[in-house]
Parts: structure tokens; C-alpha cells; sequence
């Protein structure tokens, strides 16, 4: 496919371009980046004047649910999310049914998303057979499926030994391994954060310790073995200091952070309301600045959504027995645009390169940039629509957000996957790939 | 002055002035239980419904004495009888409920933040009769209902409340109830039974028995829910006892007029010695008596009755 995008600011860290270009996409591939570029005969033109031309957005924390979770989301309802929010590629974790700890459930997630995906979608696979942190899976197998990277998410891997072995077992397939990082047995059945709030209403607590002592054992981990690890959805201070100091050291530690831990804490829970139970739990304020902090710094590398749809009677219950997750792919960019950079917080840049390279560099991943060559996917952006959050309105199954009544502005115009516009102003078009 | 809230879901959200008019109306209620005939027609006609989710002997009958005294129909709706143990929601089981026109719901729940779930989906009145850990206000309300007979006053008393205070609802309405009407409040026991960061919630500390009810006008000990508590939270029910359980001899060490207090039903031989339960300073049973009016009062003000 063929497109001619122009007039917009265009943003593409990984090429340090920022400025008002030009971008070619031939055969779906970017072709050039430039100013006054002109098309073959018969290319659809874009005019994207006044707005911000970026490389598509990458989420590497999704929860597509399929198979096996059909009524909470699949890979068609989950990839549409993608598209309106900006996203023109997705990882989605292992914790299916079956989970994805072999090539046949790889293979199957791959072959719905070439059928019913409306963007890319890269399998993570399992560390350990059934998520249940025994024994390793085949590991080279899920390399060889098409998988990204490893993890149990949701499961942390609490035997140190055998994630030592994961490590080690995956150096030739050159795939991370992504650590959901919270010690079991701190964390104690806990729904939301150790603290004033976790005190006041009688809800057990996760302390900020269950994450930092995890984080802690994986970096000394990844130091043993000299395999990169991943930290998935960091939440605390002590977690970010760690990582930090890890990164001085050269160790090859990487993490990603949510829009919800960048935005609300632990008061959010004080309502009672479900869709403020997630896991890692929202935290301090204190917490909060450490990881505004962090984004910006680039100790952390990626935002991810740890988008996790469930349906109302999972959520429309006591909050003890509420299931955790709320859903993220069709709010993570306007409330980041708001917030942050409208807010200030964050330059529109570093923003960028939150969600396009940062997350490509860490699961070497094709996209993520606009260099020539480069698949065709593009996420332009219109800073100024201003609009209220509508879970009813999502595509997603889930409508479980937080955010809902939310007045925003900056929201995601339009979306391309190798040259075809499949999403603009809210409208998906084209059918997927 | 009336009672402006559709719900009672704890003391926390309550305004001094609130707590006030529900003891002082409790306080005039309290004289139909000396009556040859104890009920008044203030609720007839009105139905309340008491869900109670979890085993619960005296609060419930408490509820329900005080529903029938003001002549509301009263129907009980117990865990066991109840279909939630077919797998039908709380909210099913509450709109279910609400189809019946019921003027006030009742919940006891194992889990925090139930009644306000019931709260923000029915139309009714819902008052909280204790949900998980979080609050137990009409609990708090007799407390202090007690306290204020028995010591003519509110206003500079010390109290200290003894025990599980991480997984006391008791504690948390009590916290916020005495604080509210200007007493000072101490927590003490075991730091694996406190909870983090309690002293935002505007409590001191004290980690020995000795040192909390030194100087304690009232000593509330809690129920210890022992049978999962041996492990990792404590050593073991004798070093407990030992250490926490209120004996006549550790009472020597604090104030004559002294009141102890618990919220039923006390373990004897662990939170506190059968000589301190049925001893002078003991209010236990005053507590219940009073626990009857606070609910009549609650209900009678809910149903749209004139303050005191």
C-alpha cells in the first residue's frame, strides 16, 4: 500500500527527527522522510497539517485474552482497541487457556491475528509450563513459533533457581524474559497497596517491599547470567532506585510503567470502586513522582498499558473478590497527552519515544521508527481534540477503566499499518489487515 | 435537626453533630425497653431487611429487637439460607431484594467495601452492620453511647483499644468515633496485629499492655479471631495471653474508674481473665443493652423521625 503523508510535525526518535516532514510509505514500507516529497500517480494522500506524525505506537503489555477468554476480549475486539488508541503493535501475554507455553497455542494466536488482527501482534510466551513456575517450557520451540519475549505474568516466578535456568536456556534465542516482580509470599493475598488507605478500609495490603525485593533478585539475576531482563509495569520508588542503579552498573535491565501508575494512587481505592484494584496495585504519591521522574530520565524505558479486559461480573463485585486489571489501549495516549505533556511533565518527544522505540529496542521488535525500510505503520496525532472518556463507547470488551468522565485533550486522529489508514477520528475502516 | 444521609455506611464520613444527635436520640429511646409493653408504632409499616452474610448472633438480634420494638416488619436473611451461596452475586441477591420494597437494608459481609456496593446500586436505605475489616459503626455508636453513661462525658477521656487492630472493624469505627467527639485513642498490641501507618488515622502506639492502661479511662479489648492467627502472626494463643490478656493483677497498675470494654464474644482465659469480664469495671453487658437503642435510634431517624 501506498501512502503520502504531509504537512504534520512529524516525530521519530529513533531517527532524532522532529520538525514538519513529509512521510512516503511504497509496498507498505516507509519509503522516504523528507520535505516536499511528491507521490506516484494514484497515491492517497494525507494532510496532516497542525497535527503530529509519529511512528506507530507499540503496547508490549497486553492481555488479548484469546484463546480461551473469548467473553472478556479476542484478538479482533483487542486489535481494534489497538487501532483507535494509537497502537499499530501489540504484544499479548501467555496467560490464555490453554496458555501459550507450547507452538500450537503460538501458532493458533498468530494464525487468528493474520485473520482477525487489525494490527501486528507478537505472542509472548511462557517461562514455565502452565504458568506454574515448575518447570521450564520449550522455550526454543515458542522462539522458533514467533514469540517476543518470555513471561508468566500474573504468575511471578518465585523459585529463583529455575529462573536463573530460564535465563541461561534462552541466551541462543536472544528473547527476553519479562518479570511480573512480586514476592508471593509479601504480597499475601493483598488487593491494594500497603498503606494509610490499606489501613483505613480494611483491605489487605501489598507492600511496596513485594516488588522491590523481586526487582532486586532479577537484576542479580540478570548480572549472574548476563541475559537481559524486563521488569513489567513498575510501581514503586524503591523499584525505579534499583533499576536505576542497575542500568548505571550496564547491566542489561530494562522496564516499562503504566498510564495508571503514572496518574492515580492508592486514594483512587478509598470509593470502593473495582476498577481502581490492579496488580501492582496504584501506590503513593510518593511513588507516583518517582516513576514521572523515572519515565522522563529514561530509567524506564517503555509505557505499557498492562491492558487487562474483564467482564462487568468480574469487576461488579466486592472488591476483595474483584478480578485485578483494568483495560488501557484505548486511553494510555490521551491521558499521557493530557496529562503530560499538556501538563508539562513530559516533552511530546520523550513521550514518543516511550511508546515507539523504547519499546522496539527492547524486544527488537521491526517497528518503532521511520527510517526507510521500515514497515509502513504510522500514529497521527491530534494534540488539541478535547473529548470525554466513554467506556461504552470502546471496542474493547472490557469496559473496565478508571478513567471513565475523564475530560481529555490530545487524542489519536489516525492510525496506519503499512500504508493503510485503518482507523481515523474514531471510525475503524478497511476491515483489518 | 434530621437525619440527612440514604445511608449508614461508617463513622468516617459522619459529622461530630451527626454522632451527637444519634446517641442523644438513643439515649431517649432507651426507656422502651423498661416498658411493660416495649414497641411503638414509629415504623410501622416500613420493612427492614437484615442481610447478614456472615455469622453474626448478637448484632443481628440487636437489629431485629430494635426493628420490632418500632414496629417494622423485620425479615432476616442469613448466608447459609441465602442464594448467594447459589452463585448469584451480592448485587443480584441486593436488587432481588429491593424488588420487595424494603425501606432499609441491613448488611453484615465478610468483605470491606460490601455495603457500599449495596449503597450505590439500591434506592433504599442501606446501613452497614460491619463489612470485612473496614468499619462496624453502629458498633462504635454503642460504644460510645456507653462510655458517655457511664462517664457523663466524651470530650478528653483516653481510651485504648487492645488487640487485632489490623483486622478489626471494631477499632476503625471506634478510631474515628472517639477521635470525632474529642478523645484521645491509643492502639496497642502485638506490631504484627497493627496495622501500617495507623498513626495518620491520628492514633499513638503503645507495644506493652502495661504501658497502654496506665493512665486509660476506658481499656477496649478485642476479640482475638485465634483460629488464624498461630503461625506467622504469633507465636502461639499462650504467649498471647501472656503478654496482652487483661488480668485483675495488670488492671492494679491503672485507674479506679476505669471501664473495660469488648465487643462480644470475648474469649475468655485469652483477651481478658472471667474475673476481669465479670468484675466492677466491666461494661460489657451495658454495651449490648445499649446496642439495641443506637439501632433504634439509627433506624428511627433513617424512617424519617425528629432528632433529639
Amino acid at each position: 500500500m501506498n501512502l503520502l503523508v504531509r504537512g504534520g510535525r512529524l516525530v521519530d526518535p529513533a531517527n532524532a527527527l522532529d520538525g514538519v516532514l513529509d512521510c512516503l510509505v511504497l509496498g507498505g514500507k516507509v519509503a522516504e522522510v523528507g520535505r516536499g516529497l511528491t507521490a506516484p500517480e494514484g497515491t492517497p494522500i494525507v494532510d496532516a497539517t497542525g497535527k503530529v506524525v509519529a511512528p506507530g505506537f507499540i503496547d508490549m503489555h497486553v492481555h488479548l485474552r484469546e484463546p480461551g477468554y473469548e467473553y472478556k476480549e479476542t484478538i479482533a475486539t483487542g486489535t481494534r482497541a489497538a487501532a483507535l488508541g494509537g497502537f499499530t503493535r501489540v504484544t499479548c501475554m501467555a496467560n490464555t487457556e490453554p496458555v501459550n507455553d507450547n507452538r500450537a497455542v503460538t501458532d493458533y494466536i498468530l494464525a487468528k491475528a493474520r485473520q482477525d488482527g487489525w494490527v501486528h501482534v507478537h505472542p509472548v510466551g511462557a517461562v514455565t509450563r502452565g504458568l506454574k513456575g515448575e518447570a521450564l517450557a520449550e522455550l526454543g520451540e515458542l522462539a522458533e513459533a514467533g514469540c517476543v519475549a518470555y513471561s508468566d505474568d500474573g504468575h511471578p516466578v518465585m523459585n529463583a533457581g529455575l529462573l536463573r535456568r530460564a535465563l541461561e536456556y534462552v541466551q541462543p534465542f536472544g528473547l527476553p524474559i519479562i518479570s511480573h516482580a512480586e514476592d508471593a509470599t509479601l504480597a499475601a493475598g493483598g488487593v491494594i497497596h500497603e498503606g494509610v488507605v490499606s489501613t483505613e478500609l480494611g483491605l489487605r495490603g501489598i507492600p511496596a517491599a513485594a516488588e522491590e525485593v523481586m526487582v532486586a533478585r532479577d537484576i542479580a539475576l540478570a548480572e549472574l547470567t548476563g541475559s537481559p531482563i524486563h521488569i513489567a509495569h513498575v510501581s514503586t520508588a524503591g523499584a525505579v532506585r534499583l533499576i536505576r542503579g542497575a542500568k548505571n552498573r550496564g547491566l542489561r535491565v530494562t522496564a516499562e510503567v503504566t498510564p495508571h501508575h503514572l496518574l492515580l494512587t492508592e486514594e483512587a481505592v478509598r470509593s470502593f470502586d473495582t476498577n481502581t484494584k490492579m496488580n501492582p496495585p496504584l501506590r503513593s504519591k510518593a511513588d507516583r513522582e518517582a516513576l514521572q521522574e523515572a519515565v522522563a530520565d529514561g530509567t524506564l524505558d517503555a509505557v505499557a498499558t498492562d491492558h487487562a479486559p474483564h467482564a462487568p461480573a468480574e469487576k461488579e463485585i466486592e472488591y476483595d473478590l474483584a478480578a485485578f486489571g483494568i483495560v488501557g489501549l484505548e486511553t494510555a495516549v490521551p491521558l499521557l497527552l493530557h496529562h503530560f505533556v499538556h501538563g508539562g511533565l513530559l516533552d511530546l518527544g520523550t513521550l514518543i519515544a516511550r511508546f515507539t522505540v523504547g519499546p522496539a529496542r527492547i524486544l527488537n521488535l521491526p517497528g518503532g521508527h521511520l527510517g526507510k525500510g521500515a514497515d509502513g505503520d504510522l500514529v497521527i496525532l491530534d494534540l488539541d481534540q478535547e473529548r470525554e472518556v466513554d467506556p461504552a463507547s470502546f471496542a474493547s470488551k472490557g469496559r473496565n477503566s478508571p478513567f471513565g468522565g475523564w475530560r481529555l485533550r490530545g487524542f489519536v486522529w489516525m492510525t496506519v499499518v503499512g500504508g493503510r489508514v485503518i482507523q481515523q477520528e474514531g471510525i475503524l475502516r478497511g476491515g483489518g489487515r | 435537626m434530621g437525619w440527612r444521609r440514604k445511608d449508614l455506611l461508617t463513622i468516617r464520613e459522619l459529622e461530630p453533630a451527626e454522632i451527637l444527635m444519634l446517641l442523644d436520640t438513643a439515649e431517649s429511646l432507651k426507656e422502651i425497653a423498661t416498658r411493660e409493653i416495649k414497641k411503638v408504632p414509629a415504623l410501622r409499616g416500613k420493612t427492614v431487611v437484615n442481610l447478614f452474610l456472615e455469622p453474626s448472633t448478637r448484632t443481628r438480634t440487636s437489629f431485629e429487637i430494635a426493628g420490632k420494638w418500632l414496629s417494622a416488619d423485620v425479615i432476616n436473611v442469613s448466608g447459609s439460607s441465602s442464594s448467594v451461596m447459589k452463585g448469584e452475586t451480592l448485587l443480584d441477591t441486593a436488587k432481588n431484594l429491593e424488588a420487595m420494597s424494603p425501606d432499609i437494608v441491613v448488611i453484615r459481609h465478610p468483605h470491606a467495601g460490601a455495603a457500599h456496593l449495596l449503597a450505590r446500586s439500591l434506592r433504599c436505605s442501606v446501613i452497614n452492620a460491619g463489612d470485612g475489616a473496614h468499619e462496624h459503626p453502629t458498633q462504635a455508636l454503642l460504644d460510645l453511647l456507653t462510655i458517655r453513661e457511664k462517664k457523663g462525658h466524651l470530650e478528653g477521656l483516653k481510651a485504648v483499644i487492645v488487640g487485632d487492630i489490623a483486622r478489626s472493624r471494631v477499632a476503625r469505627s471506634n478510631i474515628w468515633g472517639m477521635r470525632k467527639l474529642g478523645m484521645t485513642v491509643t492502639v496497642a498490641g502485638p506490631p504484627t496485629l497493627i496495622p501500617p501507618h495507623v498513626g495518620e488515622l491520628g492514633v499513638k502506639v503503645a507495644y506493652t499492655l502495661e504501658e497502654a492502661i496506665r493512665d486509660a479511662d476506658i481499656i477496649m479489648m478485642l476479640r482475638l479471631q485465634h483460629e488464624r492467627m498461630t503461625g506467622a502472626l504469633l507465636p502461639s494463643l499462650r504467649e498471647y495471653s501472656r503478654l496482652w490478656g487483661l488480668t485483675l493483677e495488670k488492671l492494679r497498675e491503672g485507674r479506679d474508674d476505669v471501664l473495660i470494654m469488648h465487643p462480644g464474644p470475648v474469649n475468655r482465659g485469652i483477651e481478658m481473665s472471667p474475673e476481669v469480664a465479670d468484675g466492677p469495671y466491666s461494661v460489657i453487658l451495658e454495651q449490648v443493652t445499649n446496642g439495641v437503642a443506637v439501632r433504634m435510634a439509627l433506624l428511627y431517624l433513617m424512617a424519617g423521625g425528629k432528632g433529639q
